[in-house]
């Protein structure tokens, strides 16, 4: 599998991170040699074996449906680029 | 007066409960070293007034007989963890300015049991390096880096909490300048919790391990670095990198120390749904100093090609230590261990790209604006992230996309399920692991940084027990043949921390590794 | 149904996914509250404003709701289920991804069957149950140059619902929903309030030839009432075939109502390269449910209106039809169930599903707001049965009922309206008719039947109505043939 300039395109725009096409190609080249080092793992045979989906050999724990949070506007608000009027704000997204 | 910058925390804990000197004078040494040691670029954030308020609520704690277990001692805060109303930014320019209103649990834990905070350290931008060359604010120095010391005759300049300081004393001080020669990494991510412990300006410091960023720096600055079990510590208000491998330990100068904070950082979080619920033991009641029988395992695969021979030698001499001391040696395999590091740098990306979309300047942090929405989320992310945290988010965002899942996220947890295995078999074998803890000593900044790849190397002894969720410490052993630490890792069972500190404590004891920095910013 | 085209019959073939908001006190996996109609931010507790170092911890109420909700769709409860997340950028999406269950949810397989008009009835399939967090709210309407967000909702807990495409009509997709809801509102897991967007409607659509293979389809995304639904249905159909039938083909995409043309039409934007990049969230393990714990809230579930309709039918004698449309609201089949208690059940239904039903929609009242209690029905029942009014005087009592308030007993009392059974009082007023009429009562005799109505009416009018009916009858008739 090899990324080009169109992938890395694709990508940047998943992540929403501008990339300048000039620089497309020279992250390209980057990542393949990323991906191409960590495709060694094809060779590990992982037939029937589960992929590991938590470190801790524990199940979800479990809370009371209990409102312990809330009412602070000023902190969550506090940090914003934007506010108004108790909102956050952003451009205007046109739907 | 003894310098009291040069005690472990234990000794000073002890010299506290004497009253052979108070929480604010050791707090007052320690802020003064802290300035001293700005040419290391440890620090991003210093809390002088904090410190002092802290060291003085310490003191009439201990005054009413309700000194905390680590009361009184100065500590540096790796700036991964959110500090309540101290800007907390991960090192990174996307969350330049940010002031949680909250404080991290393991902190909080920490100034519960009476630590103080002198500042914010430096570190690799999101915990993504192995040098601290990618942080916003400026590489960090390793103190262990030459260079030649002139004496001036001058006024102390020293600016703020500490000026006021000085006036008080009313003695002016000479003025030293340092002058690097040539400047060496810390090692990374938690390059500035290094530089400050071995450069003895705090007793100290908070690390996270995603990958060795703990154990790592720790072997290239000769000190201890701990990472407890995944679930030891709770990762709630610590900037998340990847989620399932980061952890949060001290970094200290000796074992003891390493076992008495991580009693203060550790426990049970309801916050935290990965957080496990045992009982925090009495972690320095376990340095026995008895590992008669203890079988130590010493796995064939980490025999690296082309490692320095001056490494291997050292492993050899550190088995022999514990040998000597009644332990035995026990031959181990961990025949996946050379896929680590490629399951590593497709787990963590995928995670990391995760965890930092919610960095888009909506909320909090830079926002570079834009045309629209969208356009502002791409200028903030693209300006606010440095390169190698681009690099990753990218790769990231690639092994989790349609059609790639399997192939690399998929293939790797199922890799990282094997690595797990290979650890399960050792240990029915032997109590403890030992290897090298990298694969180098300290290398100069500006270098390995072509080649991401080389660089991802220097975790190739430690990313595996992040992986496979184990406890791992490094202890430092001996010096290179160019001066410089070269540290042994030690891994042990899960939630064995009292069987590891036991082990490293003995190593540490029979290396008597007493070398100091030549950079020290007690000595001004 | 068939839909007749310029070439041919086509079939709709339509699937729906439903957002169901859970009711809980707290949010999903923090501890904010979630009522609706706060100030804006005011119910965001730190990990829903995504700050950083935040963790979710899972509310065990929204997951008993779910498995609830499972059991009531007769669905499969999946003892092992998995929170992943799915990845993507938006204002009101403040960790950036939204946690929700995409291979392995908490609900596999179940069904709800439908109650047609006809009196039919018909199984829908349903594929699966998830649990997963609701996103902000944005307001585009508030400034001229920016949005503003809102994160009161993100983080409240949804349970997504996504149907088989087993439906084959608009009015069948409106059935579903509303037999979904009834089934929510009896087991109180969701109040199924969609103005308030507490449930939420994607649909699914696609056409073929009757027997053929599916489709493509479109997904005309939150549709927030039965009506758009019905109409969203209507027109993606109709667009459909018109594309097929002049040599088009469907795109797969995702449409968006537009509520004042009542169209829809395509959302490309939203569209371009959606990769959610699913993977297992780190931050949560794999949550594993005891099947004793199951089976504790197996036991506590209420009787669900499928149990409750064959019951209707068997213990009430109703039909079909009358027991469906009694048990479509749990408030209905209890109004029901008091009214019925120790009277005629038949007659019981035909009031409620008729004179009350009939009353309530004229007001644009619920049950739950009806003038007129269930005890007080009763009581205007009893006064027929004992013949104390007749039917249609109890049609006035209940008419007057409904504008006062007051009960049958007292109106009956007030005005007067006690039924005449006293013969000798009926009599007196035949004669005086026949009397009246004397023309009339000629002509009957020689063969016009049908003037037996005629006078039976005047009779009523000469008693206000109040005499009873069947005396009326008995009396008139022995004296006309007399």
């Amino acid at each position: 599998m090899s990324i080009d300039k169109a992938t890395v395109a694709k990508i940047a725009h998943l992540a929403r991170i501008k990339v300048p096409e000039d620089e497309q190609e020279r992250l390209a080249g980057e990542l393949n040699q990323i991906l191409h080092w960590v495709e060694q793992l094809a060779e590990v045979d992982t037939e029937g074996v589960e992929p590991m989906t938590s470190v801790a050999a524990q199940t979800l724990r479990q809370r009371e449906d209990v409102v312990t949070e809330g009412d602070i506007r000023d902190q969550v608000l506090a940090n914003a680029p934007d506010r108004a009027a108790g909102f956050f704000a952003v451009p205007k997204v046109v739907e | 007066m003894t310098d009291l910058t040069r005690l472990s925390a234990a000794e000073a804990l002890d010299g506290l409960a004497r009253k052979d000197y108070s929480a604010v004078e050791l707090t007052e040494v320690h802020i003064r070293a802290v300035e001293a040691a700005r040419p290391l670029n440890a620090f991003v954030v210093e809390t002088p007034e904090l410190a002092l308020e802290q060291a003085r609520a310490s003191d009439a704690r201990r005054a009413r007989g309700e000194a905390g277990p680590f009361d009184g001692i100065p500590i540096g805060v790796k700036d991964l963890f959110c500090t309540k109303g101290v800007q907390s930014t991960a090192s990174s320019r996307i969350l330049e300015g940010f002031v949680p209103p909250y404080e991290s649990t393991v902190t909080a834990n920490l100034f519960r049991d009476g630590a103080v905070m002198l500042g914010k350290l430096n570190m690799d931008e999101f915990a993504m390096g192995s040098a601290n060359i990618t942080s916003h604010f400026g590489p960090v120095v390793n103190p262990w880096s030459p260079g030649t010391l002139a004496q001036h005759d001058e006024a102390f300049a020293a600016e703020g909490a500490a000026a006021e300081l000085v006036a008080g004393m009313g003695q002016p001080r000479p003025r030293q300048e340092w002058t690097f020669t040539r400047k060496l990494v810390p090692g990374g991510s938690s390059g500035g919790s290094a530089a400050a412990v071995a450069a003895r300006c705090v007793m100290a410091a908070t690390g996270t391990d995603t990958g060795g960023s703990i154990r790592q720096p720790a072997g290239f600055v000769g000190i201890v670095g701990l990472k407890p079990t995944y679930g030891r510590c709770s990762r709630w208000g610590i900037v998340a990198f990847a989620s399932s491998l980061d952890q949060a330990g001290p970094m200290t100068r000796t074992v003891r120390d390493a076992a008495v904070m991580l009693r203060s950082m550790a426990g049970f979080d309801p916050k935290d749904s990965t957080s496990v619920d045992m009982p925090v033991p009495d972690f320095a009641a376990a340095l026995t100093g008895d590992i008669r029988g203890l079988r130590v395992g010493i796995p064939r695969e980490y025999r690296m090609d082309g490692m320095p021979a001056e490494i291997d030698r050292l492993w050899e001499k550190g088995v022999e230590m514990l040998r000597r001391q009644g332990a035995e040696p026990v031959d181990i395999s961990l025949p996946h261990t050379k896929y680590a590091l490629p399951t590593y740098y497709i787990v963590a990306p995928a995670e990391a790209s995760s965890n930092l979309a919610r960095y888009d300047g909506v909320r909090y942090g830079q926002r570079i604006d834009g045309t629209s929405l969208k356009d502002m989320y791409e200028n903030t992310r693209a300006a606010g992230f440095g390169a190698e945290v681009r690099r990753r988010i990218l790769i990231g965002t690639y092994v989790l996309s349609a059609g790639y899942y399997d192939a690399y996220y998929l293939k790797a947890q199922k890799v990282r399920s094997r690595i797990k295995q290979d650890f399960d078999e050792a240990f029915k074998r032997c109590d403890v692991i030992l290897t090298p803890t990298a694969p180098s000593a300290a290398f100069g900044i500006g270098e390995n940084t072509d080649d991401p790849i080389q660089m991802y190397l220097n975790d190739v002894f430690t990313v595996t027990v992040n992986l496979a969720g184990l406890p791992g410490i490094s202890v430092p052993v001996g010096l290179s043949a160019d001066r410089l630490p070269l540290g042994l890792q030690l891994i042990g069972r899960p939630f064995d921390e009292e069987t590891l500190l036991r082990a490293a404590e003995a190593l540490e004891r029979a290396a008597g590794f007493e070398a100091l920095p030549p950079f020290m910013a007690g000595a001004v | 149904m068939l839909i007749k085209g310029e070439t041919g019959d086509w079939e709709v073939v339509i699937g729906l996914e439903v957002h169901a908001q859970v009711i809980s006190n707290a949010k999903l996996f923090s501890g904010a509250a979630t009522a609706f109609g706060a100030d804006p931010n005011t119910q965001v507790a730190l990990l829903d404003a995504g700050l950083p170092g935040m963790l979710p911890v899972i509310n065990r109420y929204c997951v008993e709701q779910a498995v609830r909700t499972g059991l009531g769709l007769k669905a499969q409860i999946n003892l092992h289920s998995v929170f992943d997340r799915k990845n993507y950028f938006y204002a009101d999406l403040p960790l950036g991804y939204q946690i929700s269950q995409y291979t392995q949810p908490i609900v596999g397989k179940g069904s709800i069957v439908l109650d047609l008009p006809d009196g039919s009835s018909r199984t829908v399939g349903i594929t699966r149950l998830h649990l997963e967090m609701d996103a902000g709210k944005s307001l585009h309407d508030q400034h001229p140059s920016k949005t503003y967000v809102d994160l009161n909702r993100a983080g409240v807990a949804l349970m997504e619902i996504v149907s088989e495409p087993d439906m084959r009509s608009p009015e069948e997709a409106a059935a579903y929903l509303r037999k979904l809801r009834a089934i929510l509102r009896y087991l109180g897991t969701c109040d199924g309030n969609m103005e308030e967007g507490s449930m939420r409607c994607d649909v699914n659509v696609s056409v073929r030839r009757p027997g053929g293979p599916f489709g493509t389809r479109t997904e005309t995304k939150n549709v927030n009432s039965i009506r758009y639904v019905m109409m969203a249905i209507e027109y993606e159909t109709n667009r459909q075939i018109e594309i097929l039938e002049s040599g088009g083909t469907i795109d797969q995409e995702t449409r968006l109502f537009d509520t004042v043309k009542f169209t829809t039409r395509s959302m490309r934007s939203k569209e371009e390269a959606h990769d959610y990049r699913y993977f297992p969230d780190p931050d949560l393990l794999p949550l594993v449910l005891d099947q004793a714990w199951v089976d504790e809230i197996r036991s506590t579930l209420p009787e669900l209106p499928d149990e409750k309709k064959a019951r209707f039918m068997e213990q009430y004698k109703l039909s079909a039809y009358d027991a469906g449309v009694l048990v479509a609201e749990k408030a209905s089949a209890d109004y029901y169930e008091a009214v019925a208690k120790g009277r005629d059940p038949k007659i019981a239904s035909n009031w409620v599903t008729g004179e009350l039903f009939g009353a309530l929609n004229r007001l644009g009242k619920s049950i739950e707001e009806s003038p007129v209690s269930a005890a007080d029905l009763g009581g205007l029942l009893d006064l027929l049965a004992d013949n104390t009014i007749s039917g249609r005087i109890a049609k006035d009592v209940f008419a007057a009922m409904l504008e006062t308030g007051k009960s049958a007993a007292v109106i009956v009392e007030e005005q007067g309206l006690r039924q005449v059974t006293d013969t000798g009082a009926i009599e007196a007023a035949i004669d005086g008719v026949l009397a009246a009429n004397a023309d009339k009562v000629a002509e009957f005799r020689s063969g016009k039947d049908k003037l037996f109505g005629f006078f039976v009416g005047q009779v009523m009018k000469q008693t206000q109505g109040k005499a009873n009916p069947a005396l009326v009858n008995e009396i008139l008739q022995a004296k006309l043939k007399g």
